[in-house]
């Protein structure tokens, strides 16, 4: 009988991924075994220690440029620079978590393992030169989340948006592995791009093609399967109705979560698979998605300004951002895949930090969420109101935030790439979107409170949106210290 | 017997169990009959994986390996929605899908 | 090359007519007289008590959602048994940790009390 080949085995590129999973097993297990009822918070400590160590783990594996297990997990500067992304947006929603769960009384143990768990996705995800491994990590991913959504449970909102968004992503999973065989029947493989000399890949065979020879039916009707799972994912427009309702009705740490988490790793994915396995079919996917972004940033901030509860109105402007985001995908540049990152990072610390205000607005039983709950805030707590300030400036992409930056940036990339016409698109549209960020501003700073609402302040929560405004502000002051090591992540994507 | 069933007819097969999937996921009203439809479309995406890896590639047992890991996969989806329609059920006292609608959009 | 399929076909209305043709036959040989005794619901001797539509517990369903997970993911073993003496000691490492990890699931499973009938 003829011996299998066992690939050898690199546990290095796994070590962030494995340091993360490994510990949210173990957590989960001393949850429930050690940490008495009530003392949750001990949990969620520990889940931000194993984070921290897992980017320490990452730390010396910085330039590298291998892959493992067949060539099915790469590891470059472009997945680790995602991976320390996810680790933080893992981090800072743990930390503003901490107080608000007891405070919702839905304190169970589960809740930072979960998180952990979503964060594994997303780094894997981020790791991912294998469609089968692409789709491991978003059912990973999304199945933590559908949990996470539902998390606080006895909550009829939350509940119902738990189950419009499991309904929504098994519908989208449904098309995503029906697209891969498609991919699969043509082509034969589901490996994107080749690690190895003479293993197949899609790059390889699209290689080997002459396209007026070969009829591409099959390739093309399964990517575009895989496009609208990754639109139902990403929230991008004609995919989006789910989005409100479920940011919504999710936990406020968990919707921080999302909104940041699940866009940076689906888009990821997407960057990898339409710049390193299909570039050679871009002039028939660049008009497609050119279209989709402008629509989704056209709609999704429109949506925002019809909104007077501000979870909703920054639930839509994330599926704006969305669409700015996946400027920096769909050029495949150098400039691109950098927009993208930085964006990504910048974007990931502002949305964080927001929701991160709306959680100390929100008192049990009761959310003061609405314009009027704003309205003067600045008399009564002056650092949410000049946090808010910031994380609305700079998701406006007013000059000296971290947004203006990653704005200036893919936009830079869509004009270098040829489609100006779509930096115009997103230029117009942020100057819509302007329009109801700063509407809050003048509402904290310019008028006397309506409705008696007392914002409460924590540590955790503290410590949340100081991390989050300063990273936004020293991002947007000194751009050049994260666009030195976004440049050498670049050259690795684009090999 | 490998030619006994010409490719296209599973083709055909699966192309139609994802459409009754896709219409029972979208028509449906019973919250359980969506995730049925949903479990429809996963298991055409499987027929076919393996149809493709028996007929175009045989050498390489990637179909296979992807039908495995599917499985595994719905399973776990629909462990999660039928705990979460059971949460449902004890908070409205019903699966109906409409009627679970408090969430303005 | 099709007429394979005939084959299936026989059998298809062979197993069909194998339950069906008793009960046809059954239907026409038998003598009809029915008393009101022989009417009334059996149900192991006694009148039937209650609606047919009974409430199960919770419980019973968190079973049946626990038993489909474990006994799904026993599908990552069939192809390490299969090819047991071909993938040495990597491929058991690697069922190992798989099986390992099933454990620790079943652990947290039983401290969360899923596992108690109430």
């Amino acid at each position: 009988m003829e011996q299998i080949q066992i690939p050898p085995v690199d546990l290095a590129v796994v070590a962030p991924l494995i340091t993360v999973v490994g510990w949210a097993i173990v957590l989960l297990l001393v949850d429930v075994f050690f940490v008495p009822a009530g003392q949750k918070r001990i949990t969620g400590y520990l889940g931000i220690a194993g984070l921290v160590m897992a980017g320490a783990v990452a730390a010396p594996l910085w330039g590298s440029d291998s892959s493992t297990f067949g060539g099915m997990l790469v590891l470059d500067n472009f997945a680790l620079a995602l991976t320390w992304i996810f680790l933080l947006i893992g981090a800072i929603s743990m930390v503003i978590a901490l107080d608000y769960l007891p405070r919702q009384g839905i304190e169970q143990g589960e809740f930072y393992p979960l998180i952990m768990f979503a964060v594994s996705a997303m780094m894997l995800l981020g790791q991912s030169a294998n469609l089968i491994v692409m789709f491991l990590g978003i059912e990973l991913l999304s199945i933590t989340l559908y949990i996470l959504t539902g998390f606080a449970y006895p909550r009829l909102s939350s509940e119902e948006a738990a189950m419009k968004y499991l309904l929504l992503g098994a519908f989208a999973a449904g098309f995503f592995v029906y697209g891969i065989a498609l991919i699969y029947g043509q082509t034969g493989t589901v490996q994107l791009f080749s690690t190895a000399p003479g293993q197949e890949s899609l790059a390889e065979y699209l290689g080997r093609q002459t396209f007026a020879a070969v009829d591409l039916t099959l390739l093309l009707v399964g990517s575009g399967l895989v496009l609208v799972a990754f639109g139902f994912k990403v929230a991008l427009v004609p995919f989006h109705m789910w989005t409100p309702d479920v940011y919504e009705g999710a936990p406020t740490p968990v919707t921080a979560f999302m909104s940041v988490g699940t866009k940076g790793a689906a888009l990821a994915a997407l960057l990898r698979l339409l710049d390193m396995a299909l570039p050679s079919l871009q002039p028939i996917w660049l008009p497609v998605l050119a279209t989709l972004a402008a629509v989704t940033m056209l709609l999704g901030n429109l949506g925002a300004i019809a909104q007077s509860n501000v979870k909703r109105m920054l639930a839509y402007s994330s599926i704006g951002h969305a669409g700015y985001l996946l400027l920096g995908v769909m050029t495949v540049s150098e400039r691109g895949v950098q927009g993208f990152l930085f964006y990504l990072l910048a974007y990931s610390l502002t949305n964080l930090g927001a929701f991160a205000v709306l959680i100390a607005l929100e008192q049990r039983g009761e959310a003061a969420w609405s314009l009027d709950d704003f309205a003067g805030l600045w008399q009564r707590q002056p650092f949410l109101a000049l946090a808010m300030a910031v994380f609305m400036l700079s998701l406006a992409g007013v000059p000296p935030t971290a947004g203006f930056v990653g704005k200036f940036y893919v936009f830079m990339a869509a004009w270098e790439g040829g489609l100006g016409w779509l930096a115009l698109v997103g230029m117009l549209t942020s100057a819509i979107a302007a329009f109801f960020y700063l509407r809050v501003i003048a509402r904290m700073f310019m008028q006397e409170p309506v409705r008696d609402v007392q914002p409460q302040l924590f540590r955790g929560l503290t410590l949340g949106i100081s991390i989050a405004a300063a990273g936004t502000l020293i991002f947007g002051i000194l751009p050049t210290l994260l666009i030195n090591v976004v440049q050498q992540t670049a050259l690795a994507v684009g090999r | 017997m490998t030619d006994a069933v010409p490719l296209s007819w599973v083709l055909g097969l699966s192309g139609a169990l994802f459409c009754i999937g896709l219409f029972a996921a979208l028509a449906r009203r019973n919250l359980v009959g969506v995730l049925m439809g949903v479990e429809l479309m996963l298991n055409a995406a499987i027929i076919n994986m393996v149809a493709f890896w028996r007929y175009l590639e045989p050498r390489f047992i990637t179909g296979q390996n992807f039908a495995i890991f599917i499985i595994a996969v719905a399973a776990a989806e629909a462990a999660v929605g039928l705990a979460m329609i059971i949460a449902i059920y004890r908070n409205w006292q019903t699966v109906k899908a409409d009627e679970v609608d408090s969430l303005k959009g | 090359m099709l007429t394979n399929y005939a084959f299936i076909g026989i059998l298809f209305v062979v197993a069909l007519s194998f339950p069906l043709l008793p009960l046809i036959m059954a239907f026409f040989l038998r003598p009809k007289r029915p008393t009101t005794i022989k009417q009334s619901t059996y149900e192991c001797g006694l009148e039937a008590i209650g609606d047919v539509h009974v409430q199960f517990k919770v419980q019973y369903y968190l079973y049946a959602i626990a038993f489909v997970i474990f006994d799904v993911e026993v599908i990552f073993l069939y192809p390490w048994a299969v090819a047991f003496d071909q993938v040495g000691l990597f491929g058991f490492t690697a069922a190992a940790v798989f099986i390992l990890m099933l454990f620790l699931g079943l652990l947290y499973e039983w401290k969360k009390g899923a596992l108690e009938w109430i």
